[in-house]
């Protein structure tokens, strides 16, 4: 699990731009599924044929990132931001493009450090001129954080985590995976943190019965938290009953916590105020879908320096192969539903 | 001039009527003609060519809408999609089927106190007169939930520029129409979409009825090449040709489609410019999700003063937005749709 974080998370794959993360997954799953395609967003899709239940497990495999708008003429970069970012997390890193490129991010002179807004700073690459930085990164071009995974203890410390972490849980569940009836959809999904774009478009290509998505949650368990919340970084994979974009189905929710009970998996239920998931967008589409999540508690969510338990993971990847091994007999699941 | 009529028809979001009569008129013989339940109007040529492209403009402008009525017969509105509230006191306006005349009004700067004067007038003090002397005047003339529209004539300006209201996206409209007046060795259909700037409902349904193989939106966007603003900060600036969208609030460029749409421009030697603004919406947003995921691209004619009574658009950018979108068509047929990345 460690080796596969580590390669996931120093990767390269901004919304929009998920190729080389995209091609590295490719490579680890396609021993172990029947089938392996992608689609016109860039999804990937990784199959295990079966004659049961037809379930989809996304786990989005963008990062945030910045995109370059102008270059100047002393070869300084503007840039906005891909998903959520904040100024001052940004100031002073290193970022990378997708050809290798680095530079670092400075600011203009400010009254007011309370003023620090995109618009005031730029990506230094290092280039004397419009044509020398031409020469590397075009209008258009996209960045992420510069970063190595640095493990510490049981603990894994690098950008992306957000959501490589989910990406190598469910890696890890398609390799360990048993024998089973049901028929499973793995979707490395695309453009989550701009709006859960590639979920949207693939649960509708697949129409599956349930959906799943696997991804990081935020935590309480820091000094003054951004957020109260009762998920604790250690304390095993969070079972999501509700965030801003869905509301977990109760019975899916339920059968998660059954079988993490049967199978001695630790768990936490993670009630998440705002933020969203893919479930989100797969839930709602077509006459809907049960969907559910499992999440990794992850600490300093958009920022190089993200925090996860590979211990956690884990436990994330036991409980997501004990539900995709389970008979998902849907009669069983919603009886109250489907009769 | 077709771009002329558009500009000065009445099409609030909703209320697309007028400009659809227009285009239709304008396109009638041209392809298959349709109009679906919410207003979109759809021009196939070439069904069951492959591949099938979509080309799709927005025909609604941003407006008001008539709310209630004062006893002394001025019309209470709303905002009809994004307007700077600033630019809409003592503007002339058309309001209803009956396109009354009308001015936005306001309480005038004499009997404005100090601390009011400091501020822009809001739009709940703001309200449309008619020039009729009661309630009972004003509804004969128009109802609650009547649209209001700027009014304005078009003009020639300056260094080959126009003047007028709605080119957000008459302008667009107007490329399309003389786009689909040509004809292609594949299925092609435009798609005149209403209530883009509302939050993009024609395109999402249009794309679902269409599911094309490869969408272009063609769309206007700010031109703020202004004092006030750094060059950096310039969305697009006038006169510097068509502009290619990077990203926006609600869609990311595919690479092989900017890449499609940038060695078009250079091989023609057609003067292309990024816009450099990654907010706001347009009609990608729906298309690009439609079904499972739709190739998409956005070109813009760059546009002073958007979204206000007046515009500003030079029409070399016109001109070379036409010329882009028929040579973008040109290099499919050519050199067949762009690659989607596989792993």
């Amino acid at each position: 699990m460690r080796e596969l974080l580590r390669k996931f998370s120093e990767a390269y794959g901004p919304s929009g731009r998920e190729q080389q993360i995209a091609r590295l997954i490719s490579e680890e799953i396609r021993e172990c599924v029947d089938e392996v395609f992608t689609d016109t967003l860039g999804n990937l899709y990784a199959v295990r044929r079966g004659n049961g239940a037809k379930v989809m497990i996304a786990a989005h495999m963008d990062e945030v990132g910045v995109i370059v708008t102008f270059i100047e003429e002393k070869g300084f970069l503007r840039f906005s931001n891909i998903g959520g970012l904040s100024p001052y997390v940004l100031l002073g890193q290193k970022i990378v493009f997708a050809n290798g490129t680095v530079g670092t991010v400075g600011m203009e002179k400010l009254e007011d450090i309370k003023k620090l807004a995109l618009d005031k700073m730029y990506i230094d690459i290092g280039a004397a001129s419009r044509d020398e930085a031409a020469a590397k990164v075009r209008i258009g071009d996209i960045a992420v954080y510069y970063r190595e995974l640095t493990i510490a203890g049981s603990r894994a410390i690098g950008k992306a985590l957000d959501n490589r972490a989910g990406c190598a849980v469910l890696v890890n569940a398609l390799k360990n995976l048993d024998r089973t009836d049901n028929e499973i959809y793995a979707v490395f999904t695309v453009q989550e943190e701009v709006g859960l774009r590639g979920s949207r478009t693939s649960s509708y290509r697949l129409n599956p019965e349930l959906g799943l998505a696997v991804d990081v949650t935020p935590v309480g368990d820091t000094p003054e938290p951004p957020a109260a919340m009762d998920v604790s970084l250690g304390k095993g994979p969070a079972i999501k009953v509700k965030d801003a974009s869905v509301i977990c189905h109760p019975r899916l929710k339920e059968l998660l916590l059954d079988l993490a009970e049967r199978e001695g998996i630790p768990c936490q239920l993670e009630v998440l105020q705002s933020g969203g998931t893919d479930a989100g967008a797969i839930h709602l589409t077509r006459e809907g879908i049960p969907s559910a999540v499992i999440s990794v508690p992850c600490r300093y969510l958009h920022t190089p320096g993200e925090m996860a338990d590979l211990t956690d993971m884990e436990n994330a990847s036991r409980l997501l192969k004990t539900f995709l091994t389970h008979p998902l007999e849907m009669n069983k699941i919603f009886p109250c539903y489907l009769t | 001039m077709l771009l002329s009529r558009l500009s000065e028809a009445c099409g609030v979001s909703g209320d697309e009527g007028e400009v659809r009569e227009i285009l239709k008129e304008e396109l009638s013989g041209y392809g298959e003609l349709k109009t679906d339940t919410l207003g979109n109007l759809f021009v196939r040529k070439g069904a069951g060519r492959k591949p099938r492209l979509m080309l799709s403009a927005h025909m609604d402008e941003v407006g008001l809408m008539v709310a209630g009525f004062e006893k002394s017969g001025l019309l209470r509105v709303h905002k009809v999609g994004g307007i700077d509230d600033r630019v809409l006191v003592s503007k002339p306006v058309r309001v209803g089927k009956n396109r009354v005349p009308g001015v936005i009004g306001a309480k005038p700067v004499h009997l404005q106190k100090p601390e009011e004067r400091k501020k822009a007038i809001a739009i709940d003090n703001l309200f449309v007169d008619l020039g009729v002397r009661s309630q009972e005047e004003a509804e004969k003339l128009v109802k609650p939930g009547d649209y209001a529209a700027f009014a304005a004539k078009t003009r020639a300006a300056g260094d080959n520029c126009l003047t007028g209201k709605a080119f957000d996206n008459r302008a667009g409209c107007a490329i399309l129409a003389e786009v689909l007046k040509d004809d292609y060795p594949l299925e092609l259909t435009g798609v005149f979409t209403v209530q883009e700037e509302i939050g993009l409902r024609g395109a999402g349904v249009a794309a679902y009825s269409v599911y094309p193989d490869l969408a272009l939106v063609i769309e206007t966007t700010s031109a703020s090449d202004v004092p006030g603003t750094s060059e950096a900060g310039h969305v697009t600036r006038l006169g510097a040709g068509p502009a290619l969208t990077l990203m926006d609030a609600s869609f990311i460029t595919p690479q092989p489609m900017l890449d499609l749409l940038v060695r078009t421009a250079e091989k023609h030697a057609i003067p292309y410019q990024f816009r450099r603004l990654t907010t706001a919406q347009t009609d990608a947003g729906k298309i690009s999700l439609a079904h499972e995921g739709i190739m998409t691209a956005v070109i813009s004619v760059p546009c002073r003063y958007i979204h206000s009574p007046v515009s500003l658009l030079n029409l070399d950018d016109w001109h070379n937005t036409l010329k882009l979108v028929k040579s973008v068509l040109q290099s499919i047929v050519e050199g067949g749709l762009p690659e989607c990345a596989s792993y």
